[in-house]
Formats: C-alpha cells, sequence, structure tokens
C-alpha cells in the first residue's frame, strides 16, 4: 500500500502558480529526496502534504484515507476530527527545529504522546529513553534547547517527531541552518533511519546525501517535476535543465 | 496630632489601597487577555470595537473614567446606587483601564512570537487551546514581563486616583489630614509607603522573571 499519494496538487500564492500539477505517491519503506532550486516549490510540497498551506487542487491520501479529495478542480478537506487522525501518520522535520525553548529536551519528547495522544506516561518515556539512546541524546535529557548545539537541536527535532511513531517522516531542508560539522551528524541520524527501513521524504541541498541515500530522487523546477528516478537515473539524466542544476553542486 | 496618630489614621488606608491593587491586578490581567484576543480578531467587525475600545480607555484620562462609572448609573440612567459601589465602582474603571493597557502588552507578546512554534504544535497534534495554554502564553508571559512590571509599579501609584471618588484610602486621608493639620507629615508618610509598596513590587517581579529564566 502506498503510505502518501498525492494527486494533481496545486497550489498558488496571490495568483502566482507555485505547485502545477504535481503527483507523487510514496510505498512504505521508501526514501524519497526533492531536490531543486530555490523557489522551485520543493518545500511548499512538504508545507501542503502536512497541511500547514492548504493546497488548491488536488487530492492528499495517507494509508489509503483522504484528508483531501479534488472536487471540480478544488481540494474538499475531511472533517476535522478525521484531519486530526490523519496528521498522526506523518510527522515533520523542521529546517529550524521549531523546538519548544520552555521546555526540556525529555518534556519535548514525552509532551505530544502524553497530552494529545493519550499515551501512558510509562509509555511514553520507554519510547522517549530509546530514542535519547538511539540519537545519543541521553545526557542531554534534562537540558533546555537552549543549551544545545544545531545539531542536538535537529535531533531532538526528530526525536519529538519520532516519539509519535508516524508511518512517514517528511524533512524540510534539515540541515540548512547547521554548519557542515552538525550536518554531519544530523545526516547520519537519517541514514540510520533508512537502514531501518523510515519511509521518508526529504528536501535537501545535500547532493551526495541524497544520491546515497535515496530510492528515488525527484527534481522540482517551476513548479512541476522535471525529472525524477533513481539517483543514477537522476545523476545521468540528459534533462539540460537536471544536468545544469546537479553540475553546479558537483563542481 | 502627633506623628503616631497619623500613622495610626494613614494604616487603615493603606489596607484599601492594597485592596484596589490586588483587585484591580488579578481582574485585569486575565480580563486584558480577554480584549488582546478581541483585538486580534480575524472579524473586521470585533477587531475594531475592541481597537477603539483601547484607544478610548488609553486616550482619556484615568481619573475621568472613575467620574463616568461612578455618577454614570445615576447621571445617565437614574440608578441610585448604595455606598458600597464606591469601591466597585473604583475597581470596575481600574480594571477596565488597566486591561487595556495589558491587551497590547499580550498582543504585542503574542504577535512576536515565531509561526514555528505554532507549526510545531499543530504538526504534532496540540488542539488549537492546547497550543495556546501550553505552548504560546508561557512564552509570551516570559517575553512581556518587563513591560507588565512597568504598568503594575504605575498602578501602585495610579490607586491614589480614587481620592477622586473620595474613596478612603491613603491618598485620600492624606490629603485630608494634611489639609486640617497644617502638615506635610502624612505626604512624607504617603510617599514611603508607595514607595516600598513599589519596592516589594519591583522585587516580586524580578523573582519571577529569575523563575523564567531557566531557558531562552
Amino acid at each position: 500500500m502506498n503510505i502518501l499519494e498525492i494527486n494533481h496538487m496545486r497550489k498558488s500564492f496571490d495568483g502566482l502558480e507555485v505547485l502545477k500539477d504535481i503527483s507523487l505517491s510514496v510505498k512504505e519503506g521508501e526514501v524519497v529526496s526533492i531536490i531543486g532550486p530555490s523557489g522551485s516549490g520543493k518545500s511548499t510540497i512538504l508545507r501542503c502534504a502536512t497541511m500547514l498551506e492548504k493546497m488548491d487542487g488536488g487530492d492528499l491520501i495517507y494509508m489509503g484515507e483522504g484528508a483531501a479529495f479534488d472536487h471540480n478542480g478544488k481540494s474538499v478537506y475531511a472533517s476535522k476530527k478525521d484531519l486530526q487522525r490523519i496528521r498522526h501518520y506523518y510527522g515533520l522535520v523542521f529546517q529550524n527545529f521549531n523546538l519548544f525553548p520552555h521546555y526540556s529536551v525529555y518534556k519535548n519528547i514525552v509532551d505530544a504522546p502524553i497530552s494529545v495522544y493519550k499515551v501512558s506516561k510509562k509509555e511514553a518515556d520507554e519510547r522517549a529513553e530509546k530514542l535519547l539512546s538511539q540519537l545519543g541524546l541521553s545526557d542531554k535529557r534534562d537540558a533546555y534547547p537552549y543549551q544545545l548545539s544545531g545539531g542536538q537541536q535537529q535531533r531532538v527535532s526528530i526525536a519529538r517527531a519520532l516519539a509519535l511513531q508516524p508511518k512517514i517522516l517528511f524533512f524540510d531542508e534539515p540541515t540548512s541552518a547547521l554548519d557542515p560539522m552538525l550536518t554531519a551528524e544530523v545526516l547520519k541520524v537519517i541514514k540510520d533511519l533508512a537502514k531501518q527501513k523510515m519511509t521518508m521524504i526529504i528536501v535537501t541541498h545535500e547532493m551526495e546525501f541524497a544520491r546515497e541515500l535515496s530510492d528515488r530522487i525527484i527534481f522540482m523546477e517551476d513548479g512541476v517535476i522535471q525529472e525524477q528516478g533513481t539517483p543514477e537515473e537522476v545523476f545521468a539524466s540528459q534533462n539540460p535543465r537536471v544536468r545544469e542544476f546537479i553540475g553546479k553542486f558537483k563542481s | 496630632m502627633d506623628f503616631i496618630t497619623i500613622l495610626q489614621q494613614l494604616s487603615s488606608g493603606m489596607i484599601k489601597t492594597v485592596g484596589i491593587f490586588f483587585w484591580t491586578l488579578a481582574l485585569s490581567l486575565p480580563f486584558g487577555l480577554v480584549i488582546a484576543f478581541g483585538r486580534m480578531s480575524k472579524n473586521k467587525l470585533v477587531s475594531s470595537i475592541f481597537k477603539f475600545y483601547i484607544s478610548v480607555m488609553r486616550g482619556t484620562p484615568l481619573m475621568l473614567q472613575l467620574l463616568v462609572v461612578y455618577f454614570g448609573p445615576y447621571y445617565l440612567f437614574g440608578i441610585k446606587l448604595s455606598q458600597g459601589y464606591r469601591f466597585i465602582a473604583i475597581i470596575i474603571g481600574f480594571v477596565l483601564n488597566y486591561a487595556a493597557y495589558y491587551a497590547e502588552i499580550y498582543r504585542s507578546g503574542i504577535e512576536s512570537m515565531p509561526v514555528g512554534q505554532y507549526e510545531a504544535a499543530t504538526q504534532l497534534g496540540y488542539s488549537k487551546s492546547q497550543t495556546f495554554f501550553k505552548i504560546i502564553l508561557p512564552q509570551v508571559i516570559k517575553r512581556i514581563l518587563p513591560a507588565i512590571t512597568n504598568e503594575v509599579i504605575t498602578l501602585v501609584k495610579d490607586t491614589s486616583l480614587a481620592f477622586s471618588l473620595a474613596y478612603m484610602e491613603m491618598f485620600t486621608i492624606a490629603k485630608q489630614i494634611a489639609a486640617a493639620q497644617t502638615t506635610m507629615i502624612p505626604f512624607v508618610v504617603a510617599a514611603v509607603f508607595y514607595y516600598i509598596f513599589n519596592l516589594i513590587v519591583a522585587f516580586t517581579m524580578e523573582r519571577i522573571e529569575k523563575k523564567m529564566s531557566y531557558y531562552r
């Protein structure tokens, strides 16, 4: 079954069409990277898929359950209650972490499971401790976000998302706010998740990383998917736009 | 009249001054939040009503507002109110006025919150009220505390405006004694009282700020 299915997604901001007819589906365990120049719409796909933005037209389906269906060219969203359930299927890791600064690392991780999804304290605690050790954050359990490096903060935000046990995890340029050293530590965490067969969609500028890790790479430009395929296919693409973009990174 | 007698007479007024202060604070802080929500409403009509309210409350003297609240019911509607209404009128007047100031402070704090905090909370499934009370408000309070401290200190001094309704708080009594006995002593005592009161306020607010400095 497809974890995520997007059909004919369209989105405009103030009359400017940012996404034009995007279709994309993701299977369980698949790692998909979205690359492309700034302003190509790749972050907007993520924001629409995670319902931080409402798309104008198209279907959005998780685990076979429709969050939105296209009706005469306009997206009609499901009821609040259904959307709340569907939201539980995915997690999102932000470019600038967006941790809650007034919560400790531990509370950042356990609070949503306990107070939103009514997971027992014991269960939430077990999940948190496991994630903390898995992500090398055990000694930071009681620290506050401001006491952490950017890389540590990003790992906490990954732990926070994973604590809700999503079926699919989105990353919105997870290393853009980090220096190369910290970038490496976050990329390692994402690689480990890929090994564990976590389904992921990653918007990134890290070409080598995308190439190494992804089952599929999507190249976006001007609001459309210009090219998609395995890393080998995309990196060997004859499409001049793709070649130009990738070439810039190679040099 | 000796110093001790003056002090004794003033002390009953001090209790009433403290009463005005605490009642005003306890009611205007939550009420201010309600007004802030009205002011930030997406409904244009609602937000302009609250905007107008704030502008009137900030744009006219508090003393005049107290007089309107006290005399308004009788002058406008012929409603006769008991002696006890004097205190209630003072509290209503102060709360209506101070809530307007607090509303703008809340608004500045709420609007300064990065949108990412809302997005993260929504993403994690928090409801709108959970998001506000668990994630946003605690951070807003930390941000606006210095501005709130300013207003609270002003409130201590503004309680003396209750003399305009001849309410027997400290300043009213001080003025009466000073006039009757032709002495400056009550004013000196009053000054010392307000100053110490504000020292305590400043100290308390500093403690609260320190308590919240466990995160940045």
